[in-house]
Formats: C-alpha cells, structure tokens, sequence
C-alpha cells in the first residue's frame, strides 16, 4: 500500500471509483449528469475523459432504467456503478432494485454484481426530496448489501469492496460529509470488508452505536463532554456486524444507537433488538434511540434542524444515559 | 439471399385511427395468406411445429395437474399464443439472450429447458428450474443464457435493455430479446426501457404480444395509440406481424437480429395474437366475446401449421401427426420425472439470499440449422 494521503470524503468516492475503473474494465459508470458535466456532485468529474462514454454513461431521466440496465449488464458480466442523482431517487427505480436486482440470486442463483451510489442526508435546506435516509428501505429487501461510510477511507475502501462483491450493494454516501470530512486516505489499492464495524474512540461507560453523519456527531460530543464514551461506526448496514455491536454493549452496559434516519423500524430499532435479545444481562441500563422523527425532512433551517439530530441532541442523550 | 419477407409489413404504412387499431388482424395480407422464410429447411419446419406442440402439451399437463391439486398457488398458461415465443427464440443464437415472459414457455424449451423441470417448478419440486424459489413461469435458466422473469410488468424490458449495452459496449454481434403483453406497455418501464434502447440503438429485439386483453383490460382501455406506432418515436422500427403464423414470427425476429448484430439497434415486433384461455386457470373469460373465440381457434397457430407443412412442404398427414403424437407422449414421460422429483429440503430456505461468487449466464440451444450448419459462429464465450 503506498503513502497515505489527506483528501475529503468526495474525493475519497472519486479515488476509489476512479482506482477500480482502472483496475477492472468492466466496471462502468451509469447515471444522469454524469458524463461531461461530472455529476452533480462532481464525483465523476473527469471521468468522461479518461474512461470515454461508454464506460461513464449519462443516462436518460430514467432510474428503472438505470437499475435495471445494470442488471441486465452485470448478469453479463459487467460490473456496474449507478450513480442515483440524489438518494431520494431511488425512489423510482425502486422496483429493478427491491424486486429484480435483489432477488435474483434466490430465485435462479445468478449473481449480479453492482453498485448503487446514493448521495442522501439532509442539513442544508434540500427538502422532503433531496434530504432523505433510505437505508432502512433496502434492510427490507433481502438481497441487497448495505454500507454507509463516515471517513473518507471507509469511503474509499467500502466503495472498492462493493464493487468487487458479486451482489448489489446501495452504497450510501452523506452529502454533508463531502468535503466537510477530510482524513488520510491509502492511496493504493484500498479495500474495506463490508460487514465489519469500526471501533472510532473506545470508551468503556457508554456505547454509541452510530454510522454515516452519526459518528461525526458522537465524536464531538464525546469529546466535548469528556466522558468515556465508546463510539462505534457500524460502517456496514447489511451484513451488520452483530459481534461488535454485541461486545461494545457488553463492555459498556449502556448503548444508545444514533442515526439521522427518521426512527421506526430504522437501523436503531434493529440494533435495540439485537441488544435486547442477546446482551440483555449485561445492560445497566435502557437502550436508547437518537434519530430524526418520523416526519419529512422540512425545508426550512429552523424546521430542519429541530429535526435532524443536532449536537446538543447527542450530547443530552449521552449524558442522560452516563448519568441513568 | 433478400428474405421473403411478405409478412412483415412496416408499423408506419399502417396510418389508421383508433378504431382500427382495435382490428384484431395484422395488416396488409389477405386471411389465410401466410408467411414462408426462405431461412428454414425441413428440419427446422418440423421443429417449428414441435416446439409448438411441446409448449401446448406441456401446459395441457400442467392444467391436469393443476386440476389435480398438485400445483400450489395459481396457474397460467400462452395457449394459442404458442407461434409467437417459438418462432422468435428460434431464430436467435447460442450466445444471444433472453427475458422469457408467462405466455412463452416455447421459447424455454427451444433454448434447452425440458418439460420436466417446467412442470416441476410448477408443482414447486427440487427438480424445478428454480428449485421451488419461485413458481409458474417466473423462472430462466441461467445456464442457457436467461434471465427469470419478475412479476412486475415489464421489469424485464430494461434488463435486457441492459444485457443489450453490454453488447454494444463489448463490441459483441449478440442480441438480447425479451416479451412483453399489450397491457404492459402501459406502464412506464416500458417507455424507459425503449427510450434507453433508441438512445443507444442497443441491440435488443422486444416482442410484443397482442392478446388482445390484459386480465380482463381490452386494448382500448390500455392505449391510445397502439404501441408498434410508438416505436418510430424511440427512433428504432416497429413491425406489426400476425402472432400466430410461426414461420412470420420467425421472419421478423431474424431479420430484427440480423440488424441489431449489425449495429442497426432495437426493433419492437408487434404480434398479434388471442389469449384463448383466462388471465390464469381461475378466470372464467366471461369479458370475452364469443364470436372472438370461434374466430381465432379457426386461426390455431398449430393446427394451421401442420395443414401448411402437409400443403405446400411436403409433410405427409401422418408424419405431423406423429410429430404431435410423438411429443405428447415425450410430456407424458417428463411428467412422470417431474412427479418422482421431491420437493426441497426446508431447511434451504435461507439459503443462496447472496452470491459469495460470480456466475455467469451460459449459452442457450440455437437449433436452428444456421447455426449448426454454422461452425464459424462463435458458440461459446471468449
Ligand atoms: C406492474 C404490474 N401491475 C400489475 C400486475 C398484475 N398483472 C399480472 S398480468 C396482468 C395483465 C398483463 O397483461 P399483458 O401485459 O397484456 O400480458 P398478458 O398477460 O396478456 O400476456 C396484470 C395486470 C403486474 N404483473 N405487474
Ligand atoms: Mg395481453
């Protein structure tokens, strides 16, 4: 592995998408705006040039045909990258994902290598349609691996191992972690297993249990409450590292699971279960949620913001579980 | 070596209103004219007919079955649409691929799936194509180069949508073909998939089946327009062909694969046809006039075959009955295979939710006499 370099999360995707492009030939890139204009979040900026139309195509306004062109392309042995404008927009081509991608592998064993990049998350006045978590979506729909990167070397790493998995993997990717997290990043080949969680401060009072923007958000507040707070970036949704989750709450006894995802039936309740039902004699005290409520995220900062988990949120739910 | 090509009429000479398009023959021939390739030789004749007759055994067994109590869940079946996915799958290749729908379980046995497994995954068994996965026709045997069916229509347009891309992308002279019902260009996925296609000029043939109804929906509440006339909008031809003329269907599909493989882009074949059961075995048809149901049994894609390959390519009468008979007795005996298949192991029932490898589609049977006769064409992947 050569020297680690400093870039941001964006840069991070490009790196690692950019690494197996090169790597691969049949990784290809599909999506809207993705081509000369680079996408709009400018993960592919470049790419055109490079790799050529083939393999950086733009797609019609079209995300069943997207996916589903994906498929029809990995069952024959491609390996390719839709890139959703937004998260939000899987929406529509929600149907190749949960109903043809998905299932394929069970019902006729035939695997289908691709990637689903999702730019989600919301904290800048995106709306009820460009903010969204949709994680809890795909945990629904056996078949399809989950990952959802807080550093920009998980960025790189989980990107590179998605696309080599022989299965369809929505890869999440917060858009207000692009170029507000920066980190060190392999600047070769960099692969992380997808199922494997990261312990990110190792405490031994208080688990928070966390991923995407929540990590970011527990970091600080641990640091800023200086209390002995273990943080544990989940990094993969599905497979869910059961075994680390498990053990940070048994070496703790209090869990507190975060996401910005809205609550019900969200990634929080499956890890309260989880807990529940197998650390159960080792807790000290409740397992507790801090998410977005069940709303649409509302445009307006004010609204926003009293919505989506803030600092102060994390560090009242923090101390409020130290101090049970 | 220009084909003859008398059925194939283009979808735009055919400037009509509404009403006749609700016309339930295919323009520009006379009832009764048919269609002769130049592309066929006995042999493949008598395959035509096989298959045919292989399909609408093979569904009359499964009826029984059905009947019987042996089959779980629902039952459907392409009885009387039979030339359509025969005639179509035949004129395809090794390495092309397909997305095979509900109504064409001829085209699963032409590229190599046998009656047993068909039956088998109907009754749910180990032995059938998907192990008891899933049922019905929602399956395609990877190893002969398919990909199953979904139940939301038409998923599958874009899929081979994008088995096409590869294609193109890979400089391949390889086609995909997928089918779809006349109710199912309703949906969006269909334009998707069609506007992706024209767009790139990808190498997809896609079959439409005008049955005339979908469930109990006639073509008059479904569009506006008929949908061959769209195809000039996506910027790839249209063809309007009669559905139940095996050697018509065959035509169109090799000339539309001959063109795709030559980078010409996608065709959209339009056939028409009649569903001449229900939507499936629990719908009593009660919305279908019976005047409709006299006239096409008198246009039954198999019988009418057998009379032609008697009158003008030298078949004796006995010898297309004993072709019928023959495959009749072959379902039988694959019945019987299928029944003796146990039905899987509960304890798989979580299993093979994820790949841990990659696996490839295989090649599909290609019995038509071009590509046996053929040893240049490449047959297997590089
Ligand atoms: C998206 C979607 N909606 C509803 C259905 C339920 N359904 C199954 S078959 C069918 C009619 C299909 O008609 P058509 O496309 O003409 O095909 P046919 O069955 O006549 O061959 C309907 C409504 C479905 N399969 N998919
Ligand atoms: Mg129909």
């Amino acid at each position: 592995m050569s020297a680690a370099t400093e870039v941001t999360y964006l840069e991070a995707i490009s790196d690692g998408l950019r690494q197996e492009m090169r790597r691969d030939p049949s990784v290809l890139c599909i999506g809207e705006d993705i081509g000369a204009f680079g996408g709009a979040f400018k993960v592919t900026d470049g790419f055109i040039e490079e790799f050529g139309a083939g393999r950086v195509m733009d797609a019609p306004l079209a995300e069943n045909a997207i996916i589903g062109a994906a498929v029809g392309a990995a069952a024959e042995g491609l390996r390719p990258v839709c890139e959703m404008q937004f998260a939000d927009f899987i929406s529509c081509g929600f149907d190749q994902l949960v109903n043809v991608a998905a299932k394929m592998h069970y019902r006729q064993g035939l695997a289908v290598p691709m990637v689903v990049r999702l730019p989600s998350g919301g904290g800048f006045s995106g709306g009820p349609f460009h903010s969204q978590n949709p994680e809890a979506w795909f945990l629904q729909s056996p078949g399809l691996k989950v990952v959802a990167p807080a550093t920009a070397a998980d960025a790189k790493g989980l990107l590179t191992a998605a696309i080599r998995d022989p299965n369809p993997v929505c890869y999440l990717e917060h858009k207000g972690l692009y170029r507000y997290v920066k980190g060190e990043v392999p600047a070769g080949e960099h692969e992380v297993a997808l199922g494997e969680a990261r312990l990110a401060r190792e405490g031994g009072e208080l688990s928070v249990i966390t991923y995407g923007s929540g990590v970011h958000l527990a970091l600080e507040a641990a640091a800023d409450l200086d209390e002995d707070i273990e943080v544990l970036d989940l990094r993969s949704l599905c497979p869910l590292d059961t075994e680390a989750i498990l053990a940070s709450a048994r070496k703790t006894g209090k869990v507190l699971v975060a996401h910005e995802a809205t609550q019900s039936c969200g990634v929080g309740a499956e890890v309260a279960a989880l807990v529940a039902a197998e650390a159960f004699e080792d807790l000290d005290g409740p397992v507790r949620r801090l998410t977005a409520p069940d709303v649409p995220i509302p445009f307006s900062p004010p609204l926003e913001q009293a919505v989506l988990p803030q600092l102060d949120d994390m560090k009242e739910a923090c101390r409020e579980l130290l101090a049970y | 070596m220009e084909p003859v090509n008398g059925a194939v009429a283009s979808a735009r000479d055919e400037v009509g209103d509404r009403r006749e398009s609700a016309d339930r023959d295919a323009p520009g021939r006379e009832a009764g004219e048919v269609a002769r390739s130049t592309f066929l030789n006995r042999a493949d004749r008598a395959n035509l007919l096989r298959y045919m007759a292989m399909m609408r055994s093979a569904e009359e067994r499964a009826i029984t079955l059905y009947r019987q109590g042996k089959i779980p869940g629902s039952f459907y079946d392409g009885a009387g649409q039979e030339a359509i996915s025969v005639g179509s799958s035949y004129a395809l290749g090794p390495r092309d691929r397909m997305c095979i729908l509900h109504r064409d379980l001829g085209a699963h046995f032409v590229r190599g799936v046998t009656p047993d497994r068909y039956l088998a995954n109907y009754m749910g068994r180990a032995g059938g194509v998907t192990g008891g996965r899933d049922g019905n026709l929602h399956f395609g045997d990877r190893e002969l180069g398919c990909v199953g069916m979904v139940s939301m229509l038409p998923d599958m347009a874009p899929v081979a949508t994008g088995m096409a891309l590869s294609f193109k992308l890979r400089g391949e002279p390889r086609v995909a073909m997928t089918y779809f019902g006349d109710g199912s260009t309703a949906n969006g996925q269909w334009h998707e998939a069609l506007n992706f296609a024209g767009v790139h000029l990808l190498p997809v043939v896609f079959v439409l089946e005008n049955n005339g109804f979908a469930y109990s929906t006639p073509n008059e509440l479904e569009f506006a327009v008929d949908p061959v006339e769209r195809a000039a909008t996506y910027g790839f031809p249209g063809e309007l062909i009669d559905g139940n003329d095996v050697e018509a269907v065959f035509e169109a599909s090799r000339i539309a694969a001959a063109r795709a493989r030559e980078g010409g882009g996608p065709t959209l074949i339009e056939c028409r046809t009649m569903r001449m059961h229900g939507h499936g075995a629990h719908d009593d048809m009660r919305y279908v006039p019976p005047e409709m149901f006299e006239e096409w049994s008198a246009r039954d894609p198999i019988d009418r075959y057998g009379e032609r390959l008697v009158a003008e390519h030298g078949f004796s009468a006995d010898e297309v009955e004993r072709i019928r008979a023959e495959v009749k007795a072959y379902v039988d005996e694959c019945a019987q295979t299928a029944l003796a298949s146990p039905m899987p192991d509960p304890a798989t029932a979580t299993d093979g939710v994820f790949a841990d490898d990659l696996t490839p589609l295989g090649d599909g049977k290609a019995p038509w006499s071009y590509w046996a006769e053929r040893p240049d064409v490449e047959r297997s992947a590089a």
